[in-house]
């Protein structure tokens, strides 16, 4: 019998406890053609190292927490195989851009508070009253915003972007398109308030095109796509507001 | 582990999925002045909501009558339902899930605008609402994202609650949670508490749930003397791709998918489920018949065909094929596009070319924390909703569909009545509850971090015994010999889990540490659901005794509850009733014609 084929993974390690300063560890796992990054990393926390620390959960690619930096790219480590990286060794990083909490853990902190800053819910007076059935909405409006509603909050696209890492006015490509994902949406009154956060200062206007995030993307949302439509509503908005003050219009 | 914080709120919710984010808007939205806490083991757009495909139950459309969505529910649990609790949810689905449309879930949509609906097993008619293939993820997030709207709901992501706190009369009052950033123990404090923390198909090694479904809050509640009730139910799903254990959703059958063995027979017409229509007939696909039969049925035919060597033997067990060709890319790509994407990623086969192989898998546990029609347990103050409760809607089998439906419908209901509890039971003492959570601390830093503790066993060596004794002792058909066999092994790996020894005991992002007290949860859940299986003597719906081969309504149309002994000992099981109130027990028949003929009887029994 062939001896078991194995690989090789190189983890970053970080514990805030106990570490001056980062490290890689290397692992040798088992090789199975049907097993993805995030397999491996499990078999090392239950049978070689139960303090490598990681998130995950549904292992079917949309609950959107094992997001890391698979060979220096972004990747949901449940939807990469080994198989496509064998047999050379796997580096795996915690997503860049983020500050690392424990090894492969980064702080979500400032991206929670960004989601929360584009009012990612509908704005309308009789949102609570469900006497009148249904808001219709046809087949069609659903198709202009459906999109930018896959976004599973997995933060590759953070990780890619040139600007999320160094601008923190920027909101980022998963807030802005879900905060256009709401200001698309047929049934929604609240576009106003919603540019009333995304024009100010980098919070849109940060972003270069680059379109890596829309690269990234494990859903093929295309956050590029939605700030470029944003920016443009937003530069009529802005010269609304600010180049031509009330009044002053023909 | 270092001494926390205490926090004090109006309402402590416990789980931030489905029925937790609903019952934080439903308190925080009626009392203003509330403080909700909601405290999650992960970030709540992470919880296991988000991996539903198929969509929620509710009539919504004129063809469709709450009666026929009721008998469906209670033909489909087996008649093991409360039928008081159906016709609460049945009639509160409706404006429960236009509400969370005008909170901007993406249903998929009628050309005049009004929301689609799609078949779905063991139910008469279309009344399954979608979004496309993603439902629960759309809804999960749907709800998280409208909970941003109130200041009054105060997060505690990553959060991991380890024991109730109960006040000196006995009421519920808070829970002592692990921060994961820091490891301190904290005690979050209010004046009621609602477990909403989902099921535990963790249990079991082959499973659609994610790692997270460990039974926390089901073994939190039964540490506090909390019956848990119908453990012996747990529902396999037809159709999971072999290896994985992930889900093709329900919808793909809705669609017209059909189910053959190695012969390419729709073998499911052998068992009594009705008659196979050609896939182009335009009755197919059938309600209430074939492969939109419900889920135990379709589960138990299939381990039927393979004793009789009708399956397919692959490197991952036997499977069957789900068949999807005929219906085409358009349509695959239209309604159920994740079933695509799933299939080429982890089957490694396009479903508009190829069957995908696939086999039952463990999918939801009907049983769960024992509560009345108000959601409410047997501890003051302690609610609890979703998966993790058991009211009983869903009896010896839930119908799929309706467990998304019951998130909300149960989930803002235990909202108001404990946001009621809260207001008419305002006083405690907070120094004695933070003394416990403080012991708490104590409590879990000697069992994990003592330096005496060194050279036991690993988590995984435990976990994986544990799931090797379920899957074989109390899996799709048992008997008392293999049930024994599961007890008697979840007992002695009750003892041995005091020789599980951590690599890691450091205080920030103890993850070994989470794994280790998930183990814990896992084994209190095993405990309840093998000694109430071994006591059913009898078959209904998910639980089949190859030794009791029939239904028993003498004995045993009834509710069992698990007690947990203090001392170790095996749980106590009791019985409760069912409520009766105007279908009784009958057959429970599938294929053509076979739902609700005539009206029910009136009579109450």
């Amino acid at each position: 019998m062939a001896a078991e084929l194995t690989m090789t993974l190189e983890v970053f390690r970080y514990h805030p406890e106990t570490d001056a300063g980062p490290r890689f560890q290397a692992f040798e796992v088992p090789y199975d053609e049907d097993w993805v990054v995030l397999d491996a990393i499990n078999w090392i926390k239950d049978h070689v190292d139960g303090s490598l620390t990681h998130r995950w959960s549904c292992r079917m690619g949309v609950c959107g927490s094992c997001g890391m930096m698979v060979n220096g790219e972004p990747k949901l480590t449940c939807a990469a195989f080994l198989k496509d990286y064998f047999p050379r060794p796997i580096k795996v990083e915690p997503l860049v851009n983020f500050p690392v909490e424990r090894d492969l853990v980064v702080s979500m902190d400032g991206f929670m508070e960004k989601l929360q800053a584009v009012k990612p819910y509908i704005i309308r007076d009789d949102v609570d009253d469900t006497s009148g059935g249904e808001y219709l909405q046809s087949p069609a409006e659903l198709a202009r915003y459906k999109q930018y509603s896959m976004c599973i909050n997995c933060m590759l696209c953070y990780a890619a972007c040139p600007v999320a890492g160094h601008e923190d006015e920027f909101l980022g490509p998963a807030a802005l398109a879900l905060g256009h994902r709401y200001n698309k949406d047929s049934r929604d009154r609240g576009q106003a308030e919603r540019l009333d956060v995304m024009l100010v200062g980098e919070a849109i206007w940060g972003c270069t095109f680059v379109g890596e995030c829309t690269v990234v993307c494990p859903k093929h949302v295309d956050p590029a796509g939605a700030i470029q439509q944003a920016k443009a509503v937003g530069a009529q908005e802005f010269f609304k507001r600010f180049v031509m003050p009330k009044g002053t219009g023909a | 582990m270092a001494h926390g914080t205490t926090h004090e709120h109006d309402v402590v919710i416990v789980g931030g999925g489905g029925a937790g984010l609903r019952a934080s808007i439903a308190i925080a939205q009626e009392n203003p002045g509330f403080s909700v806490a909601c405290v999650s083991k992960v970030y709540p757009m992470r919880s296991h909501t988000v991996t539903a495909e198929g969509g929620a139950a509710a009539k919504i459309k004129p063809n469709d009558s709450l009666e026929d969505h009721i008998y469906d529910t209670i033909s489909g649990a087996d008649w093991l339902a409360d039928q008081d609790a159906v016709e609460y949810f049945v009639n509160q689905a409706p404006s429960e899930m236009i509400q969370l449309e005008h909170w901007g879930c993406p249903w998929s949509r009628e050309p005049d605008g009004s929301v689609a609906v799609r078949p779905f097993g063991g139910m008469k008619i279309e009344r399954t609402w979608f979004a496309a293939d993603k439902t629960g993820f759309h809804m999960l997030h749907s709800l998280f994202q409208t909970t941003l709207k109130y200041g009054n709901i105060v997060r505690y992501d990553e959060h991991f609650a380890t024991r109730l706190l109960i006040d000196g009369n006995g009421r519920c009052r808070g829970c002592a949670a692990i921060e994961l950033r820091t490891g301190s123990v904290r005690a979050i404090l209010g004046k009621a508490v609602i477990i909403c923390t989902g099921g535990a198909g963790r249990v079991f090694p082959f499973t659609t749930n994610g790692s997270i479904k460990t039974g926390d809050g089901m073994a939190m509640a039964y540490r506090a003397g909390v019956a848990l009730k119908d453990m012996e139910f747990i529902q396999y799903h037809p159709t999971g791709l072999p290896g994985t254990g992930i889900l093709i959703t329900e919808a793909s059958r809705g669609e017209g998918g059909i189910l053959v063995n190695k012969d390419g027979h729709r073998y499911l017409q052998d068992y009594e489920l009705g008659e196979a229509l050609d896939v182009s007939d335009p009755r197919h696909p059938q309600k209430r018949a074939m492969e939109l039969g419900p889920r135990d049925r379709l589960s138990q035919c299939f381990i039927k065909e393979m004793w009789a060597g009708r399956t397919i033997e692959t490197k991952d067990g036997h499977v069957v094929h789900l068949d999807l060709r005929h219906l085409g890319a358009a349509k695959i790509d239209r309604k159920i596009p994740f079933v695509r994407e799933l299939s080429r990623n982890y089957a490694g086969i396009d479903p508009v070319h190829k069957p995908i192989p696939v086999r039952p898998v463990v999918h939801y546990v009907m049983g769960g924390i024992d509560v009345d029609s108000d959601s409410a347990t047997s501890v003051p103050g302690l609610y609890a909703a979703g998966e993790c409760a058991c009211v009983s809607i869903n009896g010896a089998n839930r119908l799929g569909s309706n467990s998304l439906t019951e998130l909300l419908v149960f989930g803002a209901q235990a909202g108001r009545h404990a946001a009621r509890f809260a207001m008419d039971n305002p006083d405690y003492d907070v120094s004695d509850l933070e003394a416990q959570a403080e012991a708490e601390g104590a409590r879990i830093r000697r069992a994990w971090f003592d330096a005496s503790r060194r050279d036991g066993e690993r988590i995984v060596a435990l976990r994986s015994e544990l799931h090797d004794a379920m899957e074989e002792g109390a899996g799709i058909y048992r008997d008392a010999e293999s049930l024994q066999a599961a007890c008697e092994t979840v007992a002695d790996l009750r003892d041995r889990y005091r020789n599980v020894v951590l690599d890691d005991r450091t205080n920030s992002f103890n993850t070994e540490l989470t794994a280790a007290l998930e183990l814990g949860s896992l084994l209190d859940v095993a405990e309840a659901m093998a000694h109430s299986a071994i006591r059913r003597t009898e078959s209904r719906g998910s639980h089949q005794r190859l030794d009791h081969a029939e239904r028993n309504d003498d004995d045993f149309l009834a509710h069992s509850l698990a007690y947990r002994q203090p001392d170790g000992s095996p749980p106590r099981i009791e019985y409760g009733p069912v409520t009766i109130t105007k279908w009784p027990p009958g057959a429970r028949t599938y294929g053509a014609g076979s739902g609700l003929k005539k009206k029910p009887t009136g009579q109450a029994t």
